[in-house]
């Protein structure tokens, strides 16, 4: 897997959902399929209102980047897709998501397979108090019964792929919290993608690592696209250039435009989003 | 005198008065440990640890009573622990934004700071009097009623401690609420946790006011739960006021194991937080 680079060889793709801008030529042939349908999503704390009506898709097999300054509501929408908000009293959605054609907001799902289904990174690091084998193994255990050569496979597998596996593979004992910042960031990315999810949340996942360590998480997210349908949170915009094939411009809780990546950054359509990238505001 | 040099004698002023009071404390503290040694020591040989209560005038050390405070001590700490650490649970996990949430945790402060011989008066009249006799089930269940708000309140202030990002990160994995608790939670929050039910030992282990109308005494080595335990406060409270020299000396020697018991375990409460705080 050597697809570093977005840009180029990117399938063009409609941008689905309702655009709020239409494309300038003709929307190419969709080679994508649309793996998460958000219509006309509203979020609620308590009484404000931090989602003011939100459409668009993502893709399977992509990158889905959101910006945004701070408080537009970026990181809310990616915490609706396995509806974790919902461990915080007064916090409500409304409207749809559709993850596979079934709307998840719907009463009467099981959350636990829903998040075991759509695996998430935080902002910060975050490794369980227990050895950096337990903690990929504490997701697989979850939903699988393996034996300890499956289970020994299974972590060792998600550590290649989360590129840490070099770095770890003589102390798996050790305490998780023994790491480095950017090796616990991995070790997050590599414990999600152990439960084999089919959607990756990643909420700012690089924005507390040095700049090498988030070159790796990029690298990262290019490998991982092959497989996933990847939603990423940054505060970073070249990073939103470099990672992603789609990306949406959020502001004050409304989706203003959303986009190719490649269009968004070269030629925006609206007047805020080429304020926020060219970094006027923000 | 300028504003900045007020300040200074101000500053001055201020760290004399601490270091002062903090003296005090300190000087108080060695003198009891001292006091204890002194007096205590001469108490210490094996009889000490073997024999059961003499007659006076008789030879024999306090072994009954050793004996009792720590069967007593241990049940009431297996009986208080888990429904201590299960109520702080549902204070700091599942009771959020709960209405009864606030209400135990008001009651469960009253209990904290209520006098343990109103606990060992309620425990009288609970058992001892249902029963018909004193019993070391009594002093036990007495104990364990002190026990509970500690370790509610340590285990509630230790889970909350604890930071969200974490229980969000296992619950986003899929994992259901009461694994997120027992595989993560609990385990970020064990040393403090752990540190909680040691201080709550070392408050048992010297109560006496609760064991007065339960336990109550005997001078007889006895193992039988059912009836009257002899335990080291009270063998302390009686030897010591006795008008016989060789029963002071042995209350000496009980209150001086009393007090080294707590300090230890209090070293090993702090012990095991730092060596935790390192592993994990």
């Amino acid at each position: 897997m050597s697809d570093f680079t977005v840009t180029a060889e990117t399938p063009r793709a409609p941008a689905l959902g309702r655009p709020l801008v239409r494309p300038r030529e003709p929307a190419a042939v969709a080679q994508t399929t649309p793996k998460v349908v958000i219509k006309d999503v509203r979020f609620f704390y308590k009484k404000y209102e931090a989602l003011k009506g939100i459409n668009l898709a993502l893709h399977d097999k992509r990158v889905t980047a959101f910006i945004g300054p701070s408080g537009c509501g970026k990181s809310t929408l990616l915490r609706i897709l396995n509806r974790i908000y919902e461990l915080y009293p007064g916090q409500r959605a409304t409207g749809e998501v559709l993850v596979d054609g079934r709307n998840i907001l719907e009463p009467g799902q099981d959350l636990n397979l829903l998040r075991a289904k759509i695996g998430m990174v935080f902002q910060k690091p975050t490794p369980f108090p227990m050895s950096i084998y337990d903690n990929i193994a504490f997701g697989i255990r979850l939903y699988e019964r393996l034996s300890p050569g499956e289970l020994d496979a299974r972590v060792e597998e998600a550590l290649h792929r989360a590129a840490l596996w070099d770095e770890v593979k003589d102390k798996l004992r050790q305490s998780g919290l023994s790491l480095s910042g950017g090796q616990q960031q991995r070790l997050c990315i590599a414990r999600a993608i152990a439960v084999k999810p089919e959607i990756l949340l990643l909420d700012e996942p690089a924005s507390a690592l040095d700049p090498i360590s988030t070159q790796r998480v990029e690298e990262l997210i290019a490998e991982l696209k092959s497989d996933y349908c990847i939603a990423l949170v940054t505060h970073n915009m070249q990073q939103a250039a470099r990672s992603s094939d789609f990306t949406a411009f959020m502001y004050l809780g409304e989706l203003v435009e959303y986009n190719e990546t490649e269009a968004i950054f070269t030629h925006p359509r609206e007047r805020r989003t080429e304020d926020y990238i060219t970094g006027r505001f923000g | 005198m300028t504003l900045y040099q007020r300040r200074r004698a101000g500053n001055v002023v201020a760290l004399t008065l601490s270091w002062v009071a903090t003296g005090i404390g300190l000087l108080i503290l060695f003198l009891v440990l001292w006091t204890l040694l002194r007096n205590g020591l001469p108490a210490l040989g094996s009889d000490l640890f073997t024999k059961p209560t003499p007659p006076p005038g008789g030879r024999g050390g306090i072994g009954n009573a050793i004996y009792g405070s720590v069967v007593m001590t241990a049940v009431a700490t297996l009986v208080g622990t888990p429904v201590g650490v299960l109520t702080g649970t549902y204070l700091a996990e599942f009771g959020r934004g709960s209405r009864i949430a606030p209400v135990v945790r008001f009651v469960n402060d009253i209990l904290l700071s209520a006098p343990s011989i109103i606990i060992g008066l309620f425990v009288y009249e609970l058992m001892v009097v249902r029963m018909g006799h004193f019993s070391a089930w009594a002093g036990s269940v007495a104990l364990a009623i002190i026990v509970v708000p500690v370790v509610v309140r340590t285990t509630e202030d230790m889970l909350m401690l604890v930071p969200g990002s974490l229980r969000e990160a296992a619950i986003a994995l899929g994992a259901p609420q009461w694994k997120v608790i027992v595989s993560v939670i609990y385990r970020a929050a064990l040393q403090g946790m752990l540190t909680g039910v040691m201080l709550a030992v070392a408050r048992i282990a010297g109560e006496t006011a609760p064991l007065l109308f339960t336990a109550f005494n005997n001078q007889f080595w006895s193992t039988n739960m059912n009836g009257p335990m002899a335990n080291l406060p009270y063998v302390i409270f009686q030897f010591a006021l006795s008008p016989y020299a060789d029963w002071q000396v042995l209350a000496w020697g009980g209150a001086m194991l009393i007090t080294l018991a707590i300090l230890m375990l209090n070293i090993v409460a702090r012990l095991l937080t730092s060596w935790s705080n390192r592993t994990l």
